[in-house]
């Protein structure tokens, strides 16, 4: 198969499941509990970004991630916002792998 | 909440994806990808685990319908993000939610179901993921034109950013309402058992783990809610 019929097959089944909801539940009212589920979604699907991905940012230095962890957590409890919390994680990373 | 507002609240991804897209073009490279390949496939599939994957496939030689199929899968979670999205979104025209849906990633989706406005108006979603697309798809470009040059201890400090945005945009939440903890603690638990047991593939895990929290924290609030009403 050529590459660029292929990509257009990616990018196919990449949006669709993206469009559908959005364009065909507009306006229609759903039942409270599946409202409440969705709007559940965000912080369970953080969560689950979230772990266990951030230990494994170095391959095979589980210690590195569990540092980076925590400083972001420090950051954001301390009320950074998003991007000092980003900036901050990264720099202190930075000086943990320079020294 | 303008689209200038959204540009601002889209700036943490489009740092976040500054890495990651360099590696990607990079990665792409050494896969044989040309550069207008490896850009388009950002430019029309803006998926970077997906994107990662196929390039580990195509390295060897795959059936490209596979691959396809492999996309699928991985991607299917964006369709239980757009539904909870619709929830949060201001009515618009079809044409423009098909548009912006385009844009749904798992970060673009984080910023924007997690902003407190009960509403958000279809430009400020615009913002954001317009920012976001703009850094996915220019260094993508740049990571295969230039490569490797990032020092190798900032790559790896780098690889952080995408999950301290995510910390980021959740802790403030936390803070605020206890059904919030639950639903991430609960959400992560779910996934690490189903990610070290290899029991189903990353984007089902993540479908799965995020489902299942949504639902258990859901019924465990609305039981708690009757059992309060019953006793008051």
């Amino acid at each position: 198969m050529n590459y660029w019929i292929m990509l257009l097959g990616m990018a196919l089944v990449t949006y669709i499941p993206r469009a559908i909801p959005l364009t065909f539940l507009e306006g229609k009212e759903l039942p409270p509990v599946i409202s409440g589920v969705l709007k559940n979604i965000p912080y369970a699907v953080l969560g689950a970004l979230i772990f266990p991905a951030i230990l494994f940012i170095k391959e095979g230095d589980i210690l590195f991630g569990i540092i980076g962890a925590i400083a972001a957590f420090a950051l954001a409890f301390a009320g950074a916002n998003v991007i000092l919390v980003v900036m901050g994680s990264i720099a202190i990373l930075a000086v943990v792998s320079y020294i | 909440m303008t689209f200038t507002s959204g540009v601002k609240a889209g700036t943490s991804i489009a740092i976040g994806y500054f890495p990651i897209a360099i590696t990607f073009g990079l990665l792409a490279k050494t896969t044989g990808l040309s550069m207008i390949e490896a850009t388009a496939m950002s430019l029309l599939v803006f998926a970077g685990a997906a994107q990662y994957i196929s390039l580990s496939l195509l390295a060897k030689s795959v059936d490209p319908t596979l691959i396809i199929l492999n996309t699928f899968i991985v991607n299917i979670r964006h369709f239980l993000m757009t539904a909870s999205l619709n929830e949060k979104m201001e009515p618009a025209a079809r044409w423009k939610k098909g548009l912006y849906a385009f844009g749904v990633t798992d970060e673009t989706f984080s910023v924007l179901a997690t902003r407190k406005e009960s509403k958000l108006p279809t430009a400020f979603a615009a913002g954001v993921i317009l920012i976001s697309y703009s850094s996915w798809v220019v260094f993508t470009a740049v990571g295969h034109v230039i490569g490797d040059i990032l020092p190798a201890f900032l790559q790896a400090a780098m690889g952080i950013a995408l999950y301290a945005m995510f910390i980021g945009l959740l802790v403030p939440s936390m803070k605020e309402n206890r059904k919030v903890i639950w639903l991430a603690f609960t959400g992560a638990v779910i996934h690490m058992f189903l990610y070290f047991t290899g029991l189903l593939s990353t984007g089902w895990s993540i479908l799965v783990a995020t489902l299942l929290s949504a639902i258990i924290v859901e019924i465990w609030y609305i039981n708690l809610a009757k059992k309060e009403a019953t006793n008051g």
